[in-house]
């Protein structure tokens, strides 16, 4: 059995689902040019994958398996209607600059991916921490993200200015690729890069090297 | 032999278990500059042959001078001719500083020009130069592999590529970019599927686009603001307004280069004198060329015959196409990089008429991007390896209709 810690943090860094297993990256590119709306999302999706683990959990033996995926679609798209709605409710700002990336969280392969793999066989708690941890693993990267996006693009953080910009009379030339959505593959790379060089055991293994061409001789070149 | 002795003697600190082991990258660096390699082939097939990257990569750094050379000559003569005509006394930066020491503001002085040029070209050559060994000595003694003279050809063909007027912590940020993402992350030289100077440019170009494509940075001189050959042939068609003389620019003009620019690229003389010497050493390839240039004319041409009403581009005829903006440059010094260009001689002809078809597409079609060759050869880069794969299975399937294998 798999203890409660682990669920929460192993998600973290071990066993990241965005730098490990290289899902959610689709809404890591779109949300994340400010911090504030990241912040957001990132709560957004913790949610939805805790409480969709926790339902999908409750009723998992009562699922025939032939038709689970739908039903967990249904729990899913009901769950993320409901998160759209109290953030158009209450933070209507940024719930327009999220546009449609809250609707998306429905085909967030996080969600789906922790529902089928680990709700489907564990009890509701432990499902509902699993959910929590997932959530908080894919906002360590999100953060991360957009911490560099917003401060180097725009120098500023959640709206404070940071590095005064040229444009407003500051010295801070503001990096235009950070404002558009490669410079987050770019990021994630970097991070993917930076865990792996401390985590050496996430590293995969090479799918071919290639063979030496060449070596030394000490009688002299040619 | 006396320094083959200094090196020797020097050799086992730098060994495994020396003092220096982590060092030996640099070690071999100095090494090699000096004395041929003592690394020989061993895998098959063995070619015996002179000819090794080192040689390689000197070559085009030696030909890449021709247009580093006019360029020189050129900024100066297009930056002068600006001070005279706003009647400045100077560029208005530290630049002027140097310059006034030994050179003044005669854009009919060839001496005045160079020293001018040379006062701009060579801080960036040695920032770039600075920070891109940076890295590239860094990842070579991390990853322990040997330094390579790719970062030779890379530094220098990346400042070509950027306009004179270009603040430094910019050139050595895009260089930074250029080496370590464009480069070193996928194993260093030789398994990059990019051209990391273009990488470096295209990350400019995305990062500090105000700046790296407005009207004001294709002379270096403060306040002055003049739209390069190709964006005013890109908003109004021909003729094209020379900006240094306010005369019309002719043909000859432009394929000498007299006209503002990146720093190499605007003669298409000294970069066809360039490109003569990479095809004489058979170290470019003359079908990458050869097809950039047909893909251009034939799309060039097929846009003429289409014809617009609403777009004067599309009336501008090879041979001008052929002289303004990065063409010729991007033709002969960056769709040849034979790492990120297809390597198979089928796959060279399609992949060079790809980057002609994407310039002129680019440049005509798109009204974002005055310059497409650029995007294009990066474009092609990408496909690269696809048209290679696809040139190797004809090649099997038609032998295997033959019966051959």
């Amino acid at each position: 059995m798999t203890s409660a810690k682990e669920v929460v943090f192993k998600p973290l860094f071990d066993n990241n689902p965005i730098a490990l297993q290289i899902l959610g990256v689709c809404s890591a590119l779109a949300v994340t040019t400010q911090l504030s709306v990241t912040l957001v999302m990132c709560i957004a999706l913790t949610s939805v994958t805790a409480f969709s683990n926790l339902f999908i959990s409750m009723i998992r033996n009562y699922m025939p398996s032939s038709i689970r995926i739908i039903v967990q679609m249904t729990i899913i798209a009901s769950l993320v209607i409901a998160v759209d709605q109290f953030l158009q409710a209450f933070a209507y700002e940024i719930s327009k600059s999220l546009s449609v990336f809250v609707g998306l969280i429905i085909t967030n392969c996080i969600v789906m991916g922790r529902a089928e793999a680990f709700a489907m066989k564990n009890p509701p708690v432990l499902s509902f921490l699993d959910g929590i941890g997932n959530g908080l693993g894919y906002s360590v990267v999100l953060i991360v993200v957009a911490v560099f996006r917003e401060l180097l693009g725009s120098g500023s953080l959640l709206g404070y200015e940071i590095l005064p910009l040229v444009g407003n009379g500051g010295w801070y030339q503001g990096n235009g690729l950070m404002l558009l959505a490669p410079s987050a593959f770019f990021i994630i790379g970097l991070f993917v890069w930076v865990l792996r060089s401390v985590k050496t055991e996430q590293v995969e293994n090479a799918e071919f090297r290639i063979a030496p061409h060449a070596s030394h001789s000490h009688e002299g070149a040619f | 032999m006396g320094l083959r002795r200094v090196l020797d003697d020097l050799e086992p600190h730098f060994n495994q278990g020396g003092r220096f082991s982590k060092f030996y990258a640099l070690y071999e660096a100095v090494d090699t500059i000096f004395y041929s390699p003592s690394k020989i082939t061993v895998s098959q097939p063995h070619v015996r042959d002179g000819i090794d990257l080192k040689r390689v990569m000197i070559t085009v750094w030696i030909a890449a001078f021709f247009p580093m050379f006019y360029g020189m000559a050129n900024l100066g003569y297009q930056a002068n001719s600006a001070i005279l005509n706003l009647g400045l006394t100077g560029t208005g930066d530290w630049h002027e500083v140097i310059i006034s020491l030994i050179a003044g503001h005669n854009p009919e002085s060839l001496w005045d020009n160079m020293i001018y040029g040379a006062a701009h070209y060579l801080p960036i050559y040695f920032v770039v130069f600075m920070a891109g060994g940076f890295w590239e000595v860094l990842f070579a003694i991390k990853r322990k592999h040997e330094i390579n003279e790719g970062f030779f050809v890379t530094s220098i063909l990346f400042t070509l590529i950027v306009p004179p007027d270009i603040p430094l912590w910019q050139a050595a940020l895009g260089i930074s970019f250029g080496i370590v993402i464009g480069k070193e992350v996928f194993g260093g030289t030789g398994k990059n599927f990019l051209n990391p100077a273009l990488t470096a440019r295209a990350f400019l170009y995305f990062a500090y686009a105000p700046q790296m494509s407005g009207d004001s940075v294709w002379t270096a001189v403060d306040g002055f603001s003049g739209a390069t050959a190709l964006s005013q042939m890109a908003t109004d068609g021909l003729p094209v307004i020379a900006a240094a003389t306010g005369e019309v620019l002719t043909w000859t003009d432009a394929f000498f280069g007299q006209m503002q620019g990146s720093i190499g690229e605007t003669s298409t003389f000294a970069i066809l004198l360039g490109g003569a010497m990479l095809l004489i050493t058979r170290i470019a390839s003359w079908r990458t060329m050869l097809g950039v240039f047909i893909g251009m004319a034939a799309t060039a041409t097929m846009f003429n015959l289409i014809g617009s009403d609403t777009n004067p581009h599309f009336a501008t005829p090879w041979y001008w196409h052929a002289v303004v903006g990065g063409f010729a440059f991007g033709m002969v010094y960056m769709a040849t990089d034979p790492v990120s260009s297809s390597m198979t001689n089928t796959g060279k002809w399609f992949y060079g008429a790809l980057i002609g078809f994407m310039t002129i597409i680019i440049r005509v079609v798109n009204p974002a991007y005055p310059e497409g060759i650029m995007l294009a050869i990066l474009f092609a880069n990408l496909f690269a390896p696809l048209i290679d794969f696809s040139v190797i299975r004809a090649n099997i399937n038609r032998r295997r209709a033959r019966g051959v294998i």
